[in-house]
């Protein structure tokens, strides 16, 4: 197989509140053999909020962001649900409407760059899943993760909306029956847990404006993967991650039970079963310790 | 797929009568589908040939009235629209049939959808305008304006997304997917004179769009296309728009996005929340902001990572912004 080369986009969360994530997955695609060129220019995608203030300016810099792609030759890979979500739009959105496209690029054009649609835009979850493929994980894994009972938690952007989402996909993914994670839970030697919350949201876009709202999806997520016995919870997103990791003391109150269980990101899974070490992946950054390992 | 004609399908029938049953309970039947059959042929059949009782809403078969959504699997859809060999597809052969929502149940898989209406109602969904009696000529809504409806008319209240809906699910006062979406299609209508005013109701705390969580099940879910989120960011955009925007924490909360954008390139995650929750709102924030600290996971102003090119990142915010708060 030909080497896979991708442009990352790391998003912000990569650079401050989780540094795990950016370890991890430094780690993986070594481990992988998988180069990521990193797109240093780039700019915060936004994370769905810029486009409520100014929808256009929103757009400009996601075009920005995927024009340093396209000048790399690259597809872009995305280690972020909501980046994944907010870049694959944009494209979307200028690939379908002419008009717009032009509107955009007059401004990039200000700053000698152009959006010209020629780059694919994955998550690095269906990269590992699409591109590397499954079963050459199965042969690399050197420590099976069998004695764990592993929860997925999809995060609403990466399979919602499904239409859109599988623009970049190889095989479709359901929103209401996802298997990419479940997939590679058992790729990696663990044991899939199936429980109502895995592809229900965590909250996390309305942690400041609605609380409640949020402590309480939070809460139901983390007890729903406890009721399924799991012994820790994994995740393709930073954002749900922050949520589920940082977040349970505020979400065993809205719930009122006590909640709480490690949460890592898929790339520390992938990273474990590869033989990584817990300090490759950064587990001592998480607040709900990871005591497993 | 259409090379396998029939094959046998499990049905879990969600069963309950309000005015006898103390917990509702499901009932099972095992029939063989045909591939050219959809949801609403397989209740007939229960109905018609195993258990007349069973209850359902039905009316146009054609996928135009909306009475006819339930839940399969937990996936909101039109019984007269979605076809049992899609769902199998999906989901098995083992299906699970529900009300829309199990706690508005009238009997088996009807609702009260009191609720829904009563939301709908508030946003005024018609259209506010000084009538000419006796007008010279038809009133004509050019195709271009007609176009920034973006088919939010096409809703048919199915309510499929406002009972699939987490935000409204948990707080009850949210108006929900389709009710703004409603709003958004009577306010985006060119002979529309109540814009403003609808706006103020969408811009409300707690029953606004500022409590929706973002998780694209009302896009989802929609077996109209209809698309509420997408229509929800343009309601959030048309407050700013109108400068009705107040000063709270969740507009703080998208525009201080530019201003990190604009400084950084990159958000900076502890000044977004001390902008978003003002000086003292931060301050309850603290005791995790301090777990994170010892975990490595706040990074400290005079440490905040900047974007390669930032100059080119200043200039475009400068030269696309659209909106000021
Ligand atoms: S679950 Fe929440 S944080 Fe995760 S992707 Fe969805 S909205 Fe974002
Ligand atoms: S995106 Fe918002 S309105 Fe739509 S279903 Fe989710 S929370 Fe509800
Ligand atoms: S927006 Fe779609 S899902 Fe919601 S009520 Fe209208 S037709 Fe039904
Ligand atoms: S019966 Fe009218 S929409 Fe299904």
């Amino acid at each position: 197989m030909e080497k896979l080369k991708y442009a990352l986009f790391t998003g912000c969360t990569a650079k401050e509140s989780t540094p795990e994530q950016m370890m991890s997955t430094l780690a993986v695609a070594k481990k992988l053999g998988i180069e990521l060129v990193e797109l240093t220019e780039a700019s915060c995608c936004g994370a769905s909020h810029l486009q409520d203030y100014d929808d256009f300016l929103s757009l400009v810099l996601n075009a920005r962001n995927i024009a340093y792609a396209e000048n790399h030759g690259l597809t872009m890979v995305t280690i972020c649900n909501t980046c994944q979500l907010n870049t694959a739009m944009t494209k979307h959105r200028l690939d379908h409407n002419a008009e717009l496209k032009a509107k955009v690029n007059a401004k990039l054009a200000e700053v000698g760059l152009e959006y010209k649609g020629t780059s694919q835009i994955t998550h690095f979850l269906y990269a590992i899943i699409d591109d590397f493929g499954l079963d050459k994980i199965k042969e690399m894994v050197t420590t099976p993760l069998s004695q764990f009972n592993i929860a997925p938690f999809y995060g609403c952007h990466n399979i919602r909306p499904s239409e859109l989402q599988n623009e970049s996909h190889k095989s479709p993914e359901s929103a209401y029956k996802p298997t990419s994670l479940d997939d590679l839970i058992v790729a990696c030697g663990g044991v899939n847990v199936d429980y109502e919350e895995k592809n229900k949201c965590c909250g996390f876009h309305a942690e400041l404006q609605a609380p409640r709202t949020a402590a309480i999806l939070t809460g139901n997520a983390v007890a729903g993967a406890m009721d399924a016995n799991a012994d820790w919870m994994v995740t393709p997103c930073p954002l749900c991650h922050l949520k589920l990791d940082t977040q349970t003391h505020h979400a065993s109150i809205a719930i009122g039970r006590e909640v709480s269980l490690p949460v890592l990101h898929m790339q520390q899974m992938v990273g474990l079963a590869l033989g990584c070490t817990p300090a490759e992946l950064g587990l001592n950054h998480h607040v709900t310790k990871v005591d497993f390992v | 797929m259409d090379t396998i004609k029939s094959q046998q399908v499990t049905f879990k029938v969600f069963r309950f009568n309000e005015e006898t049953d103390y917990l509702p309970y499901y009932n099972t039947y095992t029939l063989d589908v045909t591939h050219e059959e959809v949801v609403l042929d397989i209740l007939n059949r229960i109905k018609w040939d195993h258990d007349g009782s069973l209850s359902y809403r039905r009316s146009c078969r054609h996928g135009i009235c909306g009475v006819c959504s339930i839940k399969v699997n937990g996936k909101g859809i039109l019984a007269c629209k979605s076809r049992l060999f899609d769902l199998v597809d999906v989901f098995g052969s083992e299906l699970v049939i529900e009300p829309l929502s199990t706690k508005r149940v009238i009997k088996d898989l009807i609702i009260d959808k009191k609720d829904f209406w009563d939301k709908h109602a508030a946003v005024k969904p018609y259209l506010v305008s000084d009538i000419v009696e006796h007008p010279a000529s038809e009133h004509l809504v050019s195709p271009h304006d007609a176009e920034k409806l973006l088919e939010a008319d096409y809703c048919i209240q199915c309510g499929a997304c406002h009972y699939s809906c987490p935000a409204l699910a948990i707080n009850e006062e949210f108006i929900g997917p389709a009710a703004f979406a409603a709003a958004y299609r009577f306010s985006a209508d060119v002979r529309d004179d109540a814009s403003l005013e609808r706006l103020h109701i969408v811009n409300g705390e707690a029953q606004g769009v500022w409590d929706c969580v973002k998780c694209m099940e009302c896009a989802e879910v929609c077996p109209k296309e209809v698309n509420p989120i997408e229509k929800i960011t343009k309601l959030h955009n048309m407050v700013f728009e109108a400068n009705i925007a107040k000063n709270n924490v969740a507009t703080r909360h998208a525009v201080g996005f530019a201003h990190s954008i604009e400084k950084h390139g990159l958000l900076d995650e502890g000044e977004l929340v001390r902008y978003s929750e003002g000086n003292i709102g931060v301050l309850k924030h603290v005791p995790v902001a301090l777990k994170m600290f010892a975990k490595g996971k706040i990074v400290l102003p005079w440490n905040m990572p900047k974007a390669d090119k930032l100059d080119e990142i200043k200039k475009l915010i400068k030269s696309s912004s659209t909106v000021k708060f």
